[in-house]
């Protein structure tokens, strides 16, 4: 397909620790077209962090490949390589934590031209910059000041126009809302919204909030220990979900409308996610899910379309339960 | 075994038929190198047995910081607590001699926090710390309180009680220490439980299950739990009635059914209309203008005022007084009319 920008074939990245090597990501396939946001959502260390270091190159990978255009990225060398990199930024987790104190906002933004000296636009960096400001909402005059002078929302706005620099096609970002204040995300949702619209921008949008990834993505990937789950367009995983752990953790989202107490599907999940140090054999799922049986100790199931799954699941006995149902 | 009552009469001036819970016009600041911090200013709120109060807001609004001048446990210098009285079934704990308080607080008022590891000490097995606090409070020996201890455990479906009690806190998950912090709360019977943001930190799947379990024993002990957090979802699947704070005042009250059919302050309607929804698709976010006010620095009249949608000359002059609109409905705000929609 000529409109896939990023792609992953068995994307594998394995830490090397004393407890054994840990599996971050393990075996991940994922396809994003152009100017659509895919959702990438689990819980905490199923390896979603992970999997955008490697998409950005902040990590190697320890098997599979990463395409860009067409490109894979392992094969690329000099400037070939450093344009395909410029191509896919990212924005980080945490805004408080992501900017170097003793840098002036300016120097931030604009430290991606001094890494890639040929990207600086032709009326000069200081411009650029506050252009780049500029278009993420932030007042131009404020370019020599540092990140403490802003709070959380404008931080993550930093980060963005820094992500921005370079005119990528593709922005990774992690959990770019999460450690901002309710009033806050909403304004940074609809600036990452309406930058898409004007520039053209394909998302990888990684999030553990499911009610934040429903309402910016137009296909979600669901991850559990590493691999993805359950795969489709936001219609299919949030209407029609076929795996039991995609139907867990969208039953145990809270809405806010009290009116559903006790009218809503809700699945309790036993345990804790067990350690990628030592997944389960056979499905990652099984000893959190109700619906397993002695077989899916010994076969792992495939991330596929199945007779009742119309898009891909990674369940044996996948089928449609549609946990968002009032009653 | 020592007898509770006996412990509760030690306090004088209980009044067993006085309101479980009665926080007046509670007012706290902290005295910083960067100026004054009016962190609380004015904070009232009841709670009453089997009730589930939610205390809603942004971070930094004042939510901690009530919980802990409840409970008694802030520092001074650099917090003071400036006026206002914390009723526990008539009298007023921050006028109590320190001894009392400190019976109260043990037995009566229990309080659990976001990050369970800091709440329990790492040097100790659970079991120790569990049965540590029935040998002091309740005089019991070794074996029964170790006994109390695994049945504890169990209550909190700790799996494998029996053999976990001996753990140290860090050999837990998250969501594990979550219940035992749960435990450690719920230990001597209170009356009420203060949960502050207690699964902020937790996945989703891990958030039900918590949440799940805290009803669950709230009932059965009818106790009052008031429960602090940030998250509209959850409040709206657990709490009776919700109290939304915003720079250190509740600036609306009420049920919780009615608070989400139809907000009456212009704040707790914007923040309604700015999270994403997971059973709404396609709707177009809300932005609330601006950020929450440094609480050096207070702006003059409605501290919501420099953000709100509704706000016209006299809401950055005058404070809006508490408008009582309906039996158990209170908001301040100069235009609860139009805010309502009427
Ligand atoms: N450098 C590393 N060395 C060893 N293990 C690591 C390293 N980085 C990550 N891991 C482990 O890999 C797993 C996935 O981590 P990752 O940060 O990708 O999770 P995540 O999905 O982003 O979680 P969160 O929601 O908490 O941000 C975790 O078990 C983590 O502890
Ligand atoms: N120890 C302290 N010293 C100075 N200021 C404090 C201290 N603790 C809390 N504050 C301030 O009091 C205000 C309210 O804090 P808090 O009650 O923790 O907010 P939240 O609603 O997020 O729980 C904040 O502005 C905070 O910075
Ligand atoms: S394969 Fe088996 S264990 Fe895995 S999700 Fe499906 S039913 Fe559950
Ligand atoms: S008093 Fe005025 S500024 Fe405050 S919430 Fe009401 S309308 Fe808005
Ligand atoms: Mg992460
Ligand atoms: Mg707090």
């Amino acid at each position: 397909m000529s409109d896939v920008v990023l792609e992953t074939r068995g994307l594998v990245k394995h830490f090397k620790t004393r407890a054994g090597a840990v599996r971050a990501v393990d075996g991940v396939d994922l396809q994003l077209r152009r100017g659509e946001t895919l959702g990438v959502v689990g819980e905490s260390g199923c390896g979603k962090s992970t999997l955008a270091k490697l998409l950005v190159g902040l990590e190697k990978p320890s098997g599979g490949e990463i395409r860009v255009r067409g490109d894979n990225m392992a094969r690329l060398r000099g400037s070939s390589l450093r344009r395909a990199r410029r191509n896919i930024q990212m924005v980080m987790q945490d805004p408080y934590t992501s900017l170097n104190p003793r840098m002036t906002v300016g120097d931030i933004i604009g430290e991606p031209y001094d890494i890639h000296p040929d990207a600086v636009p032709q009326h000069g960096k200081q411009r650029a910059v506050q252009e780049l400001l500029d278009l993420v909402g932030l007042n131009p005059d404020h370019i020599n000041r540092y990140p403490h002078q802003f709070s959380g929302g404008q931080r993550q706005r930093i980060g963005i126009a820094r992500a921005l620099a370079l005119r990528p096609e593709i922005i990774v970002c992690d959990e770019p809302v999460s450690a901002l204040d309710v009033s806050i995300q909403a304004q940074v949702i609809n600036l990452l919204e309406g930058l898409q619209r004007r520039l053209g921008l394909s998302y990888v949008f990684i999030a553990h909030d499911l009610s934040v990834v429903r309402h910016i993505s137009d296909r979600v990937a669901v991850m559990y220990l590493g691999k993805i789950v359950e795969y489709g367009n936001q219609v299919a995983i949030y209407d029609q979900p076929t795996h039991p752990y995609t139907q867990a953790l969208l039953s145990a989202v809270p809405v806010p409308d009290p009116r559903l107490r006790g009218r809503r599907d809700h699945i309790m999940l036993s345990g804790d996610v067990p350690s990628p140090a030592d997944p389960p054999s056979g499905c990652r799922f099984r000893t959190r899910c109700w619906k397993a049986q002695p077989g899916c100790a010994e076969h792992e199931p495939l991330l596929q379309i199945r007779e009742r799954s119309p898009h891909p699941s990674a369940c044996h006995f996948a089928e449609i339960r549609d946990v968002m149902r009032r009653f | 075994m020592t007898d509770i009552t006996a412990q509760m009469d030690a306090v004088p001036g209980i009044d067993p038929r006085a309101p479980l819970l009665d926080v007046r016009d509670l007012r706290v600041e902290f005295r910083t190198r960067e100026g004054v911090a009016r962190a609380v200013n004015g904070v009232t709120l009841r709670l009453h047995p089997g009730e589930t109060l939610a205390v809603l807001g942004e971070s930094g609004c004042g939510k901690s910081v009530t919980a802990q001048a409840i409970m008694g446990i802030l520092d001074t210098p650099p917090a003071h607590v400036t006026g206002g009285q914390v009723l526990y079934r008539g009298v007023d704990l921050l006028r109590l001699p320190e001894n009392d308080r400190r019976k109260v607080r043990a037995n009566r008022i229990a309080m659990i926090f976001q990050d369970a590891l800091s709440a329990l000490n790492p040097v100790y097995t659970v079991g120790f710390q569990l049965g540590e606090l029935f040998r002091v409070h309740r005089g019991m020996s070794r074996g029964d309180a170790k006994r109390r201890a695994v049945e504890l455990l169990d209550q909190v479906r700790i799996p494998d009680a029996k053999r976990r009690v001996n753990d140290y806190p860090h050999e837990f998950s998250g969501g594990m220490r979550q219940r035992v912090m749960i435990a450690m709360a719920l230990a001597l019977d209170p009356e009420v439980l203060i949960a502050d943001e207690p699964t902020t930190a937790l996945d989703v799947t891990v958030q039900a299950q918590i949440m799940g379990l805290l009803a669950e024993l709230q009932r059965e002990r009818n106790m009052g739990l008031m429960l602090i957090t940030h998250d509209m979802g959850v409040v709206a699947d657990v709490a009776d009635r919700i109290a939304v704070m915003y720079a250190g005042q509740v600036v609306e009250e009420a049920p919780v059914y009615d608070i989400y059919a139809r907000p009456a302050h212009a704040y707790t309607k914007a923040l309604l209309e700015s999270i994403p929804r997971l059973d709404l698709k396609g709707r177009q976010l809300n932005v609330i203008r601006g950020l929450p006010p440094a609480l050096t620095d207070i702006p003059r009249g409605c501290a919501f005022h420099p953000r709100c949608a509704y706000a016209r000359e006299i809401c950055g002059i005058e404070p809006p007084p508490a408008y009582q609109i309906a039996p158990q409905r209170i908001a301040s705000c100069h235009f609860v009319r139009e805010v309502l929609g009427v």
